[in-house]
């Protein structure tokens, strides 16, 4: 192999349209679930289709199915620590939003109000 | 085997740097400066998606009354747009990387169509919610409001306009970006053995679409 050479995996047109295909085909079905009667469960709904959407631009758009395995972990490292950000926070707000309730309005003094 | 550096185009060897071995090594670094950025950009909107998630969580009928305001067929056209501009990005490294120049040029411009167009009808959706007084939380003044209906709307609209707005930064950075390949592939610097700043700035357009196919949902069609 040459010092000059770079190697880098070359999408076929089929398959970047394929991709596109199919990325159009999964936004008219997240615009058709938004209309299903399912409560609150359609949060999770938009949300897998969005993480299918997501799945397919990473692995095939930004190459990660054929690049250095390091470059994925990182985007996995990086979503994990999103994750887990949500879940506690989410835990926290939840386990303290009924005591902030109970405890009433929050009377805050105007500055320079006190000393008049 | 040297590969040829097809004619009109500069030579990669012109690209390389010193201080790495083989031109492969500096493509691969750079790839790897690119991820590393972008894994501060997961974080810098992940902070938004938190505050999306709590305030939904606090008050979920406020977000399903305010959601209701925003035009699903703007939002969806939009989505598509953007989906449009990432087959036409990825389709320019793939040009840049068999040394496709017109090809590259042609695609490039595409995606700077398709991205002013998404600022376009961006611009259209925010003079509307000026003009109804769908603001953030403290310039909110719709009528609605009074009436209680809609109470605490300006909340979801607070997380509305932090979100897309700095969704469309992210457009207006990636136009800059986008334009600059434009000069520098007529200049004829790309070909198959030098095409990371296609590829690079490929990877940040990516991210961006990757933004907007969580915000398209999340804004416009859950309520």
């Amino acid at each position: 192999m040459s010092d000059e050479t770079v190697h880098a995996h070359v999408s076929s047109p089929a398959q970047l349209i394929g991709i596109f295909a199919a990325l159009l085909a999964l936004t008219g079905l997240t615009v058709w679930a938004a209309t299903w009667p399912v409560g609150h469960l359609d949060v999770w709904i938009a949300l897998s289709i969005a993480g299918v959407k997501a799945t397919l631009v990473a692995l095939y758009f930004m190459h990660l199915k054929y690049d250095n395995p390091t470059n994925g972990l990182l985007l996995i490292f990086s979503l994990a620590v999103v994750l887990l950000f949500l879940s506690v926070t989410l835990s926290d707000v939840r386990q303290l939003v009924p005591e902030v309730e109970a405890a009433g309005p929050v009377r805050v003094p105007i500055r320079g109000a006190e000393s008049q | 085997m040297i590969a040829e550096t097809p004619a009109g185009l500069r030579p990669a060897s012109s690209f390389r740097v010193h201080h790495f071995e083989t031109a492969e090594q500096q493509y691969a670094a750079g790839k790897l400066g690119m991820w590393l950025f972008l894994v501060t950009e997961v974080l810098f909107f992940g902070g938004l998606f938190v505050a999306y998630a709590v305030f939904r969580s606090l008050h979920p009928e406020v977000f399903v009354n305010s959601a209701a305001l925003l035009d699903t067929k703007l939002g969806a056209v939009n989505t598509v747009i953007l989906l449009f501009s990432s087959l036409t990005m990825a389709w320019a490294v793939r040009c840049s990387q068999l040394g496709q120049q017109r090809g590259l040029v042609l695609c490039l411009c595409l995606t700077l169509a398709a991205a002013f167009t998404f600022l376009g009808i961006k611009g259209v959706e925010y003079s509307h919610k000026w003009h109804e007084g769908h603001l953030w939380a403290s310039q909110y003044v719709s009528e609605d409001s009074a009436t209680g209906e809609f109470d605490r709307a300006g909340t979801f609209f607070s997380v509305y306009f932090a979100m897309t707005g700095l969704h469309a930064i992210h457009i207006l950075a990636g136009i800059g970006a986008i334009a600059w390949l434009l000069k520098r592939s007529m200049a004829g610097h790309f070909s198959p053995n030098y095409f990371t700043p296609v590829d690079t700035v490929g990877l940040y357009w990516h991210l961006v679409d990757l933004v907007w196919i969580f915000l398209f949902p999340l804004l416009y069609l859950i309520g």
